[in-house]
């Protein structure tokens, strides 16, 4: 039965960057052992010389030619800005006080 | 009019018999009576629709050509975005959001004249097989209005199913086109992956995800399909090829010589009686039409529910790293000289809900050094065991079957606080999405137990889409002879009146 802790989901949250109540956490560590047993079923067969498949596609990298296309007006590009100044996008304090 | 098939209204729309305008406004009606009740749609578009129908009613007065499907009304999941219409993939934290531009599938709608009414509730980003993951509450089946229409793409088949649009649109990531559309008696089709663009697509795992056509048979699924697959230059993973010719299977529907392969895996323990019978039936069916059915073996399929909840929660806890309170959608929390990063965390607690959450978490800890190479690392090889026994099957077989979902629709709320109860309902329809090929579901009929509609799987290779319709179309005439008519004629009736 795998588990995990109450802490571990914490640190998994702020990774994720998202801020959880107390509840929350308590709440997923219970879910997250029946959901990892499940999980861990892939790891049941020998997969020793199998190919890993990313993607169903065998792609290569894709470029168009260096041309300019119509883009986004900034006014477009803005027009779901939280905040905006300046034709720019307003975010939070990046760097600290100092 | 609005209980015609999609092929039919287009019909009366090129005999002059109706205008789009009045089929438009016929359905905008249909939506103000019963979606008090169903809750397919989290936005109406009204003006846009009665619009976009006048302009098509004034080219065809002028004598312009107009596509097959110009002036028939369509709901879209809102999970595409639409220029200038509110697009939330379910979502609190895109609540509001306007897209300053068209998806490729809306543009490829809006070009061919179809009629756009509205955006349909969804499980949040897509997360879910209920609908009771959207930020904004459930929508209920048409069937029976205290059960789930399946999900993700719950609202676009219960708008179908209620005959409040005669198509929509969906988007299937591990079965969210399919298992809807068994759950409520219609025809659902994933496109082979690539075959439709996702430029504008909310993305939750981009090598998984595909849009498709719902339809009330299978023909009017095809008129769709062709509308919107084809190569589209802003999606590198669009493949450039022609679109197969899935219209004229659905006309043909010949199955005489056609090897249809019993997946053995996807069958027995686990799947409803009456789910089990249905689909027996229909293998009779297309055995007396001429099918020869062999039964095919892919062990492999027992590890895709597993594989697929690492690979398709990992993808997500990267593509949902977008909604950071930046640029667009919510913001909280940006007070007192908040830090950006005290800003991002709360608003992702306020914005995403408890199912998003989850897989964000459980994809952020498959991702993990420590942990990459044993969770994330052995589903991506088991996704390549899934693709050789697909190889293995098809070289045994045109197109392999299975039932769409293991049951019936269950009642709303019956499993939402068992996550792996409910990822069960995935285990049918996960193959096709790890694989990357093509899936058709279709009515079976109801079960005897609970008399709710049953789905029949269909899947083919890569580009061989048109085969799910031939298949697909002589299935769903087989059936129609014998039950006297399709089975979405068969629903109850809705009373309508809710607000």
């Amino acid at each position: 039965m795998s588990t995990l802790s109450r802490d571990e989901v914490a640190k998994l949250a702020a990774l994720a960057r998202i801020e959880m109540t107390e509840a929350e956490l308590v709440e997923l560590a219970s879910q997250f052992g029946s959901i990892l047993d499940s999980v861990a079923r892939v790891q049941e067969l020998n997969l020793d010389g199998v190919k890993a498949t990313s993607h169903p596609q065998p792609l290569e990298n894709i470029a168009r030619p260096d041309v300019v296309q119509p883009s986004l007006t900034p006014e477009q590009a803005l027009s779901g800005a939280p905040a905006q100044e300046e034709q720019r996008f307003r975010v939070p304090q990046i760097l600290g006080e100092e | 009019m609005i209980f015609k098939t999609a092929a039919e209204m287009a019909t009366a729309l090129a005999t002059k018999e109706v205008s789009s305008v009045e089929l438009t406004q016929a359905h905008l009606d249909r939506i103000s009576a019963v979606d008090g009740d169903v809750k397919a749609f989290l936005h109406v578009d009204k003006d846009g629709a009665l619009a976009q129908a006048a302009a098509v009613d004034a080219d065809r007065a002028s004598g312009k050509s107009v596509s097959p499907l110009a002036g028939i009304p369509l709901a879209l999941k809102d999970v595409l975005a639409q220029k200038g219409v509110p697009t939330t993939a379910g979502s609190k934290i895109l609540q509001g959001w306007k897209p300053p531009y068209d998806s490729t599938v809306v543009s490829k709608l809006k070009n061919a004249g179809v009629v756009i009414l509205g955006k349909t509730n969804m499980d949040e980003f897509a997360m879910g097989s209920s609908t009771e993951n959207s930020g904004y509450g459930p929508t209920f089946n048409p069937w029976d209005l205290t059960r789930t229409p399946g999900g993700s793409s719950g609202g676009s088949s219960a708008a179908v199913a209620a005959f409040e649009a005669p198509l929509a649109i969906g988007s299937d990531t591990g079965g969210s086109i399919r298992q809807p559309a068994a759950l409520t008696g219609i025809v659902g089709v994933r496109p082979t992956y690539g075959a439709v663009s996702r430029y504008g697509l909310i993305a939750y795992s981009s090598s998984l995800d595909q849009a498709g056509p719902f339809g009330r048979t299978v023909l009017d699924t095809a008129m769709l399909h062709e509308i919107i697959a084809g190569h589209d230059s802003h999606d590198a993973t669009s493949i450039n090829a022609p679109v197969p010719a899935v219209v004229a299977a659905a006309k043909s529907g010949d199955v005489k010589g056609m090897k249809i392969g019993v997946i053995k895996q996807l069958q027995g323990e686990g799947y409803q009686k009456g789910v089990q019978t249905r689909f027996t039936e229909s293998l009779e069916m297309l055995a007396s039409l001429g099918a020869e059915i062999v039964e095919v073996d892919c062990p492999s399929f027992e590890y895709a529910l597993a594989a697929y909840y690492l690979i398709a929660p990992s993808e997500c806890s990267s593509n949902l790293a977008r909604f950071d309170a930046m640029r667009y959608g919510l913001r909280t929390g940006d007070e007192n000289g908040a830090s950006a990063e005290a800003v991002m965390a709360a608003t992702r607690d306020a914005g995403f809900g408890r199912e998003v959450k989850r897989r964000i978490i459980l994809g952020t800890y498959a991702l993990s050094s420590g942990y990459y190479d044993a969770y994330y690392g052995s589903a991506q090889k088991i996704r390549t065991l899934i693709i050789q026994d697909y190889a293995k099957a098809f070289a045994q077989a045109d197109v392999l079957v299975s039932p769409t979902a293991p049951t019936t629709a269950y009642k709303i709320g019956e499993k939402v606080d068992d996550p792996m109860a409910m990822y069960l309902g995935d285990v049918a329809t996960i193959p096709v999405n790890l694989a990357g090929i093509c899936g058709m579901s279709l009515p079976a009929g109801l079960a005897d137990e609970d008399n709710l509609p049953v789905g029949f799987q269909i899947m083919a290779p890569a580009m061989q889409d048109q085969r799910l319709y031939q298949a697909g179309a002589a299935l769903e005439a087989g059936l129609a002879s014998k039950w006297g008519g399709t089975l979405i004629t068969k629903a109850p009736a809705l009373k309508g009146g809710a607000k």
